[in-house]
């Protein structure tokens, strides 16, 4: 799954810089691009060309606001599948089905699906788990997150 | 989008509930690209510029929101070792201990989960990502030193193939 380093998409500096810059939130003002704009040294057109192209080449998966799920009364969980390697792929397609599933990753472990479910509701995670055991015939194991010590995911271009 | 009587608006909860709700709907893809986005966002929504960014203050005050920012492609930017790092702490230390992995600047997130035992005992985790596995396997290191005798067993989960990435989505 990792993209090999010849296709690794080119960045140039004011790219990197503004990779970085937007890890760390924009600020709340009218025109927000063009203050990042002038933090950088680049034209608000600049920005938001950039910003495009870096979302068209998927370099950023993402750009806008973070939500905390629970904070808006949604209900997240992570979970996990010891699946038996040689029915690896049909269990994937089984759970990937559920729209529920936002992030499932392959793992080296015993433990070698982990996938997150989010919901509306408590009540619609339980039903999903329930589900995803009836579907693929194995139990979930579930990490429900018991305390936060930090969340900020920044990662330097 | 807005039903209250002028007069009321200000003041009313419900109004402000809709409206981020509204708000929410509007960026799960994503922030306008144009100068102005809260004006796009408010044009959108017949409400104005200054009532929706008003919103998102409100919304990332209470921490409903983390920020308004971009996620990048771990792989893109070179990012090709992900460890989720695992830990069994002793119950008495857990606290102090997450709290001595999530202040290291390369942790992005540490969280005390529940074990599952017999086929899990770890009951802290904290993701690291790097450049390749042998930066993990250093900074790994440098957490077992830092946990000392708190630390029972530990393990890294690299991840090997992404099966599914949509991200959240908030329903209406």
């Amino acid at each position: 799954m990792s993209r090999p380093a010849a296709t690794r998409p080119a960045l140039d500096a004011a790219d990197r810089a503004l990779i970085n810059r937007l890890q760390r939130g924009l600020p709340l003002v009218d025109a927000p691009y063009a203050a990042v704009g002038a933090e950088l040294g680049l034209s608000e057109a600049e920005v938001l060309q950039r910003l495009q192209s870096l979302l068209d080449r998927r370099v950023l998966t993402r750009f806008g606001p973070l939500f905390h799920a629970e904070r808006l009364g949604g209900a997240l969980l992570l979970a996990a599948l010891a699946v038996p390697q040689a029915d690896f792929e049909r269990i994937a397609a089984l759970v990937n089905a559920f729209p529920e599933v936002a992030h499932n990753y392959e793992r080296e472990h015993a433990l070698n699906m982990w996938f997150v479910l989010a919901t509306a509701t408590p009540a619609a995670l339980e039903a999903a788990i329930l589900g995803i055991e009836a579907a693929t015939g194995l139990p979930v194991h579930r990490f429900p997150k018991l305390e936060e010590f930090y969340v900020g995911l920044y990662l330097p271009a | 989008m807005n039903p209250q009587p002028p007069e009321a608006a200000d003041a009313d909860p419900a109004a402000d509930a809709a409206l981020e709700r509204a708000l929410i709907l509007a960026t799960q893809a994503g922030l306008p690209l144009t100068p102005r986005p809260f004006a796009t966002l408010a044009e959108q929504l017949g409400s104005d510029a200054d009532t929706v960014r008003a919103g998102f203050a409100a919304m990332q005050a209470r921490g409903a929101i983390r920020r308004i920012g971009a996620l990048p492609d771990h792989y893109a930017l070179g990012y090709v070792a992900n460890g989720m790092t695992v830990w069994d702490i002793d119950d008495a230390q857990l606290r102090d201990c997450g709290r001595r992995l999530g202040a290291l600047g390369f942790v992005s997130h540490c969280y005390h989960r529940p074990r599952s035992l017999p086929a899990w005992p770890y009951n802290l985790f904290a993701m690291v990502h790097a450049h390749d596995r042998a930066e993990v396997e250093a900074r790994r290191a440098e957490m077992r030193a830092l946990l000392g005798s708190a630390c029972r067993a530990d393990a890294v989960l690299y991840s090997t193939r992404i099966l599914k990435k949509t991200g959240l989505r908030i329903g209406a």
